[in-house]
């Protein structure tokens, strides 16, 4: 369960950047190799920010596929496991493209 | 009623209510179809609301008290590993062998992160440790499934840093969240035990992907057992091609010295490192 950890450092986060200003919605990034279920990433939104600043606020998830690119044929592959190897030549030999993102994208504050 | 839904775009929240609704204002376009540009207020004109755009890894505030323990070790001229694995993998046995093997040459001291209890702790007593340090995550920290940055740092304060070549951090028993959190490491290893099953690397690439190391514990049981080492290690590898493998048995202790020859490789990296 670390999506309760992970809402945690979100609420920190955001918490640091809206300074006691209200908070309507909290947009984050996740890329898939990140294995954060966004079930439980919202139900721990719910209960973490309850307890802050934070509290009524949307959790907005933006998924991030995990993308690599072959150093053999040059391929790009999404994956669906998390087994890093070209779809094209089955290389291992590969560079990752996106898949490990782990970002506070934005924060919607209510103006003064 | 909460619904959770997703978006063509990836993006996915919860609603409060069952009603459906367009989407199109909520990311580059007002309801008056007017393109704006995020930070900016005119999309947001009849809500009154602004976004400020952060664009942060979410572990930035751990990660910068990481890079400060990090800096206290360096300062002491300490390298530390941190060493995970799931409960019962065997850390702590192979940590009592290491410090019996290594705790007369190498200065050893040990931070032990468990959710209560000292018994880890005690397990150790008497094996060869310069300075033991017990961090319970659920004193005041929430009784969490990892070390973070911060416990570390509290459980630094009482350890004599200046006295020590190798700080062994032996993490809470979770295969998942000890992955994601910094602590000021400069290693990772990893205890895996052959009895966890062939297809954990597949199942828990955050883990096996950050280790440095991978310890694969028990193997005194093989024998006994239907695990398939040839299937585990091409798993292990597909996840995580870096990886340094041992095969080692905490128990009969085949693996032991390698594992610790291991270790004082880190040592030694930090004093060629200085000598340059």
């Amino acid at each position: 369960m670390h999506e309760l950890s992970i809402c945690n450092a979100i609420a920190i986060t955001a918490s640091k950047h809206a300074e006691g200003r209200p908070v309507t919605q909290v947009r984050v990034r996740i890329g898939h190799l990140r294995q954060v279920v966004p079930d439980a990433l919202q139900f721990s939104w719910e209960v973490v920010s309850s307890a802050t600043d934070l509290k009524d606020s949307e959790l907005v998830i933006e998924q991030v596929p995990a993308v690599v690119e072959c150093l053999e044929c040059g391929a790009r592959t999404t994956l669906d496991l998390p087994i890093l190897a070209c779809g094209t030549c089955g290389e291992f030999d590969v560079k990752l493209l996106s898949g490990e993102e782990l970002l506070v994208v934005s924060i919607d504050l209510v103006d003064a | 009623m909460s619904r959770f839904h997703l978006h063509a775009d990836g993006t996915g929240h919860v609603h409060e209510h069952d009603r459906e609704h367009d989407h199109d204002g909520d990311r580059n376009r007002g309801r008056n179809g007017k393109t704006h540009v995020v930070g900016d207020h005119s999309g947001y004109a009849e809500t009154g609301q602004t976004r400020v755009t952060i664009l942060e890894n979410l572990l930035s505030e751990n990660d910068r008290v990481a890079d400060e323990n990090g800096r206290r070790l360096a300062a002491s001229e300490v390298r530390a590993v941190n060493l995970m694995s799931s409960p019962g993998a065997g850390k702590t046995t192979l940590l009592r062998k290491t410090l019996e093997q290594m705790g007369s040459t190498v200065r050893i001291g040990v931070l032990e992160g468990d959710i209560a209890t000292s018994l880890d702790a005690d397990q150790l007593e008497g094996a060869g440790a310069t300075a033991i340090s017990v961090v319970n995550t659920s004193a005041g920290f929430g009784g969490e499934c990892h070390l973070d940055a911060v416990m570390v740092q509290s459980g630094m304060d009482r350890l004599p840093l200046p006295e020590l070549d190798l700080l062994i951090i032996e993490n809470v028993g979770n295969l998942v969240c000890p992955a994601e959190f910094r602590v000021g490491e400069h290693a990772r290893a990893m205890v895996f035990a052959v009895t966890e099953g062939e297809e954990k690397p597949l199942k828990y690439p955050v883990m096996f992907r950050a280790a440095d190391v991978v310890v694969v514990n028990k193997v005194d049981l093989l024998p006994h057992l239907d695990f398939d080492l040839d299937l585990f290690l091409s798993n292990l590898t597909s996840v995580n091609p870096r990886a340094r493998i041992i095969l080692a048995s905490a128990r009969s202790a085949e693996g032991v010295e390698e594992w610790c020859a291991w270790l004082a490789g880190q040592t030694e990296r930090e004093v060629t490192q200085s000598v340059d």
